[in-house]
């Protein structure tokens, strides 16, 4: 019986089939991709919701409600809320492949992180897309000061 | 072919029990690794609490007012820098690793004291606004 040794650098794939993707690229390339597009949405998101103004004090509801009212910051959020959700979850799985040392463990933790990064997208995304700034009932105080004229 | 004292000095260095004797072991290619994933973790963990707490808006002014004033006390002050420290030093040292895997490896060193250097400047101009947006309240 013989057994053939791959050379050096050739990628890593799980069967032999020409045709078959290359997963494990395509995610070494999403990381790259997505963490420079997250280093502008996450820099921006930290500016203009701690630097600006009073910073992390001025933060409440009313201030939420004027961002999620914006079209730009909309799309900003959920853009941040998909590409940093995968991102993390890429990586999270990257470390349970190093460190969970059993077949069963790996299996559990990685649909553990399946399981909360779909949850956690499809939460996030119905939030800013159904989001009320004004609801019913809600003391004039809480809410945005454009809810008056409503 | 003769045996330099080069060669025979990295020889012995590769088998030595001190880390610093290896090329990667304990140099500052080892420490951005570590760094990079003990940040990536912290990070991803914040953010499944983060959309949480956010999604409160959906419940009620009440329910999001009450936990957001909850990052407003002195000690979630302190946990923020902290946050956006780690942050920082991922976004960072994730463009280091892609100019290393597009440009050039050679400048790995350069590029890790090029990220600590930006880190610091990027925290002396953060953690003093916010420390004081967090403790003027």
């Amino acid at each position: 019986m013989t057994s053939t040794i791959d050379a050096p650098r050739s990628p890593y794939t799980r069967s032999t089939k020409k045709s078959s993707i290359n997963w494990e690229k395509w995610g070494w390339i999403y990381m790259r991709v997505s963490g420079v597009v997250l280093v502008v949405l996450i820099f921006g998101h930290l500016f203009v919701n701690l630097m600006i103004g009073e910073g992390v004090s001025a933060l409440n509801f009313a201030f939420v409600a004027g961002k999620l009212t914006n079209p730009f910051w909309m799309v900003w959020d959920v853009i941040m809320l998909w590409l940093a959700l995968i991102h993390g979850g890429n990586g999270m799985r990257t470390l349970v492949n190093d460190y969970a040392t059993s077949r069963i463990s790996r299996g559990i933790l990685k649909v553990a992180i399946l399981v909360s990064v779909v949850s956690l997208i499809t939460l996030g995304t119905l939030v800013v897309f159904t989001f009320d700034p004004c609801p019913a009932g809600a003391p004039a105080d809480l809410v945005a000061s454009f809810c008056k004229t409503l | 072919m003769p045996q330099t004292a080069g060669t025979l000095d990295s020889q012995q260095k590769t088998t030595s029990r001190r880390p610093a004797g290896t090329l990667y072991r304990g140099n500052t290619g080892m420490w951005s690794w570590v760094l990079h994933r003990i940040t990536g973790v912290a990070i991803f963990f914040f953010l499944l609490v983060h959309i949480l707490d956010t999604a409160l808006v959906r419940v009620s002014p009440e329910a999001y007012n009450a936990v957001i004033s909850q990052y407003q006390t002195p000690i979630m002050g302190l946990g923020e820098v902290a946050l956006v420290g780690a942050i920082v030093f991922h976004a960072f040292n994730g463009l280091r690793i892609i100019l290393i895997d597009f440009w050039n490896a050679k400048y790995q060193r350069v590029l890790f004291y090029v990220v600590i250097g930006l880190w610091v400047v990027t925290m002396l101009g953060f953690a003093p606004r916010h420390l004081i947006n967090v403790f003027s309240h």
